[in-house]
């Protein structure tokens, strides 16, 4: 239960990070918060010859407004996201979603760019960036470039970015005013990766659904947006019948595998119940 | 065996400075090489808490972390508490609800419960099993660990 021997770096700025990400390309890794990297270093399931400690890169710390936009530099620990006043009022849907990520001690560290360059199916904050049409900025010793997070996840940790690139930065465009929001998740216990969850956020007109956003986990190799889902409930007159029907699409559309924490049809359901809570929370705390 | 690094820490108020290899997790490095044997290690992994320590203020896995990265830390150990003849008053709280059986958690769970105390009201039982969810008691004495906890709240001891 002890690492494999790694030379270590401490980098002070994303130049300098990239340009050793360059040098020593897929022999070495990043090390933000650690939470993931160093059970599977601990393990030796990974053997890197190098890690890159980007946590005194303070350029990627911050929470910030932007014309609108919620710009997160890739070093914020999720315990910042879960207690920024930015974050709470204009997207209080992911300050929630991050009280569902492990524990204090491990919110404390963990980086919101570590957890998407990670990517685990089960994590939260990928199927958060999926839900808000973040922007996933990434940076190279080739340049910079700007990642739609629906084109981020391609697999089960397995992302869009290259060996000798890091994330920097994700945008969230703001939410149309009076927006709702729900974040539902089922966990074997306290702080466990989700056996399934779901998030959803619903803007209103009268009683009219002006449009609707649908994200959900566990059910595939990466979360997914439910496009199809979000089209049948845009311009409907809200109703507990409309939500049901949402919910049975959502069934009908997801295939989950079985695994030891829960059969495809449990996972299916599941998905089901906490699509018809999102939704119904969405609706309630819009406006 | 990589190159060492010079390292300078803080902990308990004491100046530490060290060579240390890359690997050396903090959790051996407070108690192989500064013999502060109170953080104790179960997993090495992160799930159990065992080795929970404040670095600069916040709750971390000590397991979880290279020694290397703490260079110009200040760390807490739960030998900043309270010492046998003067409690702190979570400690004091453990000690009077019966918190504690063999005592192999609850380094980990003073160090998670300081932290907790600070950030949350825990203002419900609910609150306080969600906070102590991260951290494993094997004697499953956990009913008495939230009573302590839910003592100190009420004391308005933080």
């Amino acid at each position: 239960m002890k690492p494999p021997p790694f030379e270590y770096y401490r980098p002070g700025s994303v130049a300098e990070a990239v340009a050793l990400l360059a040098t020593h390309g897929d022999d070495a890794k990043l090390l933000a918060g650690g939470q993931s990297l160093v059970p599977l270093l601990n393990f030796r399931m990974l053997r890197p010859g190098v890690l890159v400690d980007i946590n005194r890169v303070a350029a990627l710390d911050f929470v910030a407004d932007h014309d609108g936009r919620l710009r997160i530099g890739a070093l914020t620990r999720h315990h910042t996201l879960e207690m920024s006043p930015l974050v709470r009022v204009r997207f209080p849907v992911l300050a929630a979603a991050m009280t569902h990520v492990a524990h204090l001690a491990i919110r404390n560290r963990g980086t919101l760019g570590g957890s998407l360059a990670h990517a685990d199916p089960a994590a939260e904050l990928p199927m958060l960036a999926l839900l808000l049409d973040a922007a996933i900025h990434t940076s190279s010793a080739r340049g910079a470039r700007i990642h739609a997070a629906g084109d981020f996840f391609l697999g089960p940790l397995t992302t869009a970015l290259a060996a000798d690139e890091m994330v920097t930065e994700v945008a969230l465009p703001a939410l149309p005013p009076n927006t709702g929001w729900g974040f539902e998740e089922v966990a074997l216990r306290d702080g466990d990766f989700a056996i399934a969850a779901a998030a959803a956020t619903m803007t209103p007109s009268g009683s009219t659904i002006t449009g609707a956003r649908l994200a959900v986990m566990g059910v595939d190799a990466t979360p997914l947006r439910l496009r199809g889902v979000e089209a049948a409930l845009a311009g409907q007159h809200f109703a507990p019948e409309l939500v049901a029907a949402a919910a049975q699409q959502v069934r009908d559309t997801v295939q989950p595998n079985s695994d030891l924490r829960g059969s495809a049809d449990y996972r299916r359901h599941l998905v089901a119940v906490l699509t018809e809570r999102v939704l119904t929370a969405a609706w309630s705390s819009a406006a | 065996m990589s190159r060492a690094h010079a390292i300078t820490v803080r902990v308990n108020g004491t100046t530490y400075q060290r060579s240390v290899e890359p690997r050396l997790l903090l959790s051996d490095f407070l108690r192989y090489r500064l013999g502060l044997t109170g953080t104790h290690v179960g997993c090495e992994h992160g799930v159990c808490g065992a080795c929970t320590v404040l670095i600069d203020g916040h709750s971390a896995r000590a397991c979880l972390m290279f020694a290397v990265q703490a260079d110009g830390a200040q760390i807490e150990t739960v030998e900043s508490l309270g010492t046998v003849d003067n409690l702190s008053p979570l400690q004091e709280a453990f000690r009077e609800h019966h918190a504690l059986q063999c005592g192999f958690c609850t380094p980990g769970m003073l160090m998670t419960c300081v932290d907790l105390l600070r950030k949350y009201p825990l203002a419900s039982d609910d609150e306080i099993r969600a906070g102590l969810s991260g951290n494993l008691c094997r004697c499953t004495g956990y009913e008495h660990i939230v009573r302590a906890v839910r003592s100190v709240v009420a004391k308005g001891r933080r």
